[in-house]
């Protein structure tokens, strides 16, 4: 048979050929989490390739860091991840630590591990919610927000931001946390224990949403690795990998003593007899649903992480340490140092040169990775995938485009 | 009103003419009125789902006036249609959307005979001209020059043939059931206790009704099958480039047709005006204690199909604000490959068990008897009675003989 001609009348096929279509999803699109913007190669529904946009956001922090002494550059880096600021300025704290050789006593590296898994619980929880509102139901993002709320409370307390807390420093915190603190801490954990199981119910188990998420936007174990992806999306596919565990001796040693497991997904099972809901029977390793489920287990595990970190925190009878001076010198040399932030692998990177202003500072941030892994799982999905999988990759435009 | 009107010397045409006015009028009050109260309902309602308080300052405590604030700020928007649409289209699609939703009322029966027009095909006429809102979504997919809209109009299109023939499977076992498509009828078969609902009528027909409770969700695009204008995805779908008073338009029609398909199943299913109690009955009312009674228990009537399309609605409004959307190709699963079988199957076990069990499981329990029913309006004290042939037709599906000798409301459609 020989090959078929395009304009060949006789096939019809052809004729009826529809078009293409070339759409902009963003930068003002409602469901791309900020100002990302995709080109979307669609036929009808189905999306052949997308191809995402990124600096809308860009603000040149990097630079502006090279500007600033390492303490003056903490509220830039609350705006990487916007959601999860403690963590960033965990991040950049532990890496000017390590150019410095400065270590923090016991106290403040607790203090570090309460604070910072609380920021994970509310980004958690901000993904969890806005994945609903992708999907099309906005109730679960209002009552994630609600349970936030009482997080940015108690940040309120305890730093007077809500948002871009500047909190942790290098040296330690810029204030230890106000009496009754921990006692609130604890009874929000409480109340907020019995709740994660509605969200279980709205979200994690209910019929549609499994439906939606199941077996779309399948991530290999191969691919994830070959990307770069890291966090919640890298343990969807399987991967065991936690810096909290795997990571430089100088951050697990901040997790010394804590009792955790990685919240890795496994092929129908998950890491601990739990009342957790059960595998869907059509959840494929590296879906977005396991993707989903793994930020869902690791607010539960964060959540014990802070129970341990309240009673380590409270058994330290020493003060909390100053933080260092504000325009501290910096040794000569460099150091890199990559945190598990929410969202997944934050590195740092920078550069002293014997003043107290870094010569070089370099992010490297997870959500960037992982959003690289969109035009894979895209391809051959429907329109309405398109913010399924985009919105389980979680990702956060400040920290993309920095 | 017609005969009042000619009485006075009118012509004839222009007597009709007055009298269609009237009920149009009303109608659109029924409509316009009802859509602000709903859109109010619908805020405090999801509000209060997602533990917020809605509106709470305009109109004092309650925000009730917010819904025609919002109406001002509509009316007072500047007039936008984007460049490159097709401007005819672009400005038609919002009315024929808003006038499908409109005219699909004149054939529905707010209470016994309280109905614009009654039709001896309402079933169909309503179905039908609902049917003709999908057109108003597509045209205004189509002409607003924007691959959003257009995406949003070819998914309803999509839509519309997989919804549209369970949904026509399910409102037929109720016209089977009271052999005939008029709705006044149909309504009027239901009469007596709960019981008597076609609900309740056989299992067939209680799943039926879930059926049709899901068609009659995605007909008027609400989520989960909200597709058309689907936010996290289209943006807007088909009114992303519709703003002020075109857009309110849709949403009137979007409202309108909400209560149109709950009041549909109340009078298909769930009894019409009749209440889960005969209360007319209970408190006395009976054949020809005359004129004025006729009224009361028509405002009952009234009060009770509104109650029932107003739950309908609340229903709805809860199931949006609880689930997520489906995906087309789901929608399409679910109402083609499910709905339509299953539909099928229940059409067919409520025929046959209107041949084999005629009077229910136990003859004699929970029908009708025939003094029971609020029909007895008909009666020589109330509105004159005439026979029809839809009434021969229906007497021999339904068994019990009290049922016919009094005469169904049958009185002819003027």
């Amino acid at each position: 048979m020989p090959d078929l001609i395009e304009d060949d009348p006789r096939i019809i096929e052809f004729d009826v050929r529809t078009d293409e279509m070339l759409v902009n999803m963003g930068p003002q699109h409602p469901s791309t989490h900020g100002v990302l913007r995709l080109v979307l190669r669609t036929d009808g529904e189905i999306v052949s390739e997308t191809e995402p946009h990124i600096g809308y956001l860009h603000r040149c922090a990097e630079k502006i860091g090279e500007n600033l002494t390492p303490r003056q550059w903490i509220p830039y880096t609350d705006r990487l991840d916007y959601l999860a600021a403690m963590n960033m300025n965990l991040g950049w704290a532990l890496t000017v630590e390590k150019l410095m050789r400065h270590e923090v006593g016991e106290k403040a590296r607790h203090l570090r591990v309460l604070i910072a898994e609380l920021n994970r619980i509310s980004s958690h929880l901000v993904g969890m919610g806005a994945y609903g509102l992708d999907l099309g139901t906005f109730s679960p993002f209002l009552y994630a927000f609600r349970e936030r709320e009482r997080i940015l409370d108690l940040f309120e307390e305890a730093c007077g931001a809500r948002l871009t807390y500047s909190y942790i420093t290098v040296g330690g915190a810029t204030a230890d946390l106000p009496p009754g603190w921990l006692q609130r801490c604890e009874a929000f954990l409480d109340q907020f224990e019995p709740i994660i199981k509605e969200y279980h119910a709205l979200l994690t188990t209910n019929a549609i949403f499994v439906k939606r998420t199941a077996g779309i936007g399948v991530l290999s174990r191969a691919m994830a690795i070959d990307y770069g992806c890291s966090g919640p999306v890298l343990r969807g596919s399987g991967v065991d990998q936690d810096l909290r565990r795997d990571g430089e001796s100088l951050y697990t040693g901040m997790y010394d003593g804590y009792a955790f497991e990685v919240a890795v997904q496994k092929e129908g099972r998950y890491p601990r007899d739990h009342s957790y809901p059960t595998v869907p029977s059509e959840a494929v390793l590296g879906d977005c649903w396991h993707r989903f489920f793994v930020r869902m287990l690791e607010v539960v595990q964060s959540m014990d992480l802070v129970r341990q970190a309240i009673d380590r925190y409270a058994a330290c009878p020493e003060p909390l340490p100053e933080p260092l001076k504000l325009f501290e010198k910096l040794p000569v040399g460099d150091a890199y140092l990559e945190t598990e932030a929410p969202k997944g692998q934050m590195g740092f990177y920078v550069v002293g040169n014997g003043t107290s202003i870094p010569w070089r500072v370099r992010a490297r941030s997870s959500s960037f990775s992982n959003l690289s892994v969109t035009h894979e799982l895209c391809r051959g999905c429907l329109i309405a995938d398109v913010p399924a999988i985009v919105g389980s990759l979680d990702i956060v435009m400040g920290e993309i485009d920095r | 009103m017609v005969e009042f009107l000619i009485g006075l010397g009118l012509p004839g045409w222009v007597a009709w003419s007055i009298a269609a006015l009237v009920a149009a009028v009303l109608l659109l009050n029924v409509i316009a009125g009802g859509a602000l109260v709903f859109i109010w309902a619908e805020r405090k309602i999801a509000a209060r789902i997602q533990d917020r308080l809605g509106p709470t300052r305009t109109g004092g405590r309650f925000g009730w006036l917010q819904s025609l604030a919002d109406g001002i700020k509509l009316l007072a928007k500047e007039d936008l249609m984007p460049e490159g649409a097709d401007g005819l289209l672009f400005r038609l699609a919002p009315y024929v959307s808003f006038c499908a939703s409109f005219c699909a009322f004149i054939a529905l029966p707010f209470a016994f005979d309280v109905v614009g027009q009654r039709l001896n095909v309402g079933v169909f006429f309503v179905v039908a001209v609902l049917g003709l809102e999908v057109f108003g979504v597509i045209l205004a997919g189509y002409a607003s020059a924007s691959k959003w809209s257009l995406f949003g109009a070819m998914r309803e299109a999509a839509q519309v043939v997989s919804y549209e023939v369970p949904l026509g499977m399910c409102v037929v076992v109720p016209v089977m059931l009271a052999g005939t498509m008029d709705l006044v009828t149909i309504g009027e078969k239901q009469a007596g206790w709960m019981s008597s609902w076609f609900l309740f009528h056989d299992p067939f027909t209680f799943i039926i009704f879930w059926v049709y409770v899901t068609c009659a969700v995605a007909s008027v695009n609400r989520a989960p099958f909200d597709l058309a204008e689907a936010e996290s995805e289209l943006v807007a779908g088909f009114h992303t480039e519709y703003s002020g008073l075109r857009w309110s338009f849709f949403f009137m029609a979007e409202y309108g047709s909400m209560f149109l398909v709950s009041g549909l199943a109340a009078v298909l299913f769930l009894g019409g005006w009749n209440g889960p109690v005969p209360v007319a009955r209970l408190l006395g009312f009976s054949d020809g204690t005359g004129e004025s009674a006729a009224y009361v228990v028509r405002l009952l009537g009234l009060a009770n199909l509104m109650g029932k399309a107003t739950l309908g609605v609340l229903f709805m409004m809860w199931i949006r604000w609880t689930l997520p959307r489906l995906r087309i190709d789901q929608v399409m699963t679910t109402c083609l490959k499910y709905c339509t079988p299953i539909a099928a199957v229940m059409f067919a076990g409520a025929m046959f068990w209107q041949l084999f069990l005629p009077g229910g499981l136990f003859p004699g329990w929970g029908r009708p008897a025939g003094e029971i029913r609020e029909g007895w309006l008909e009666g020589p004290g109330g509105l004159p009675a005439a026979a029809s042939p839809a009434e021969d037709r229906s007497s021999t599906v339904t068994g019990g003989e009290p049922f016919e000798r009094t005469g169904l409301a049958t009185r002819s459609p003027r």
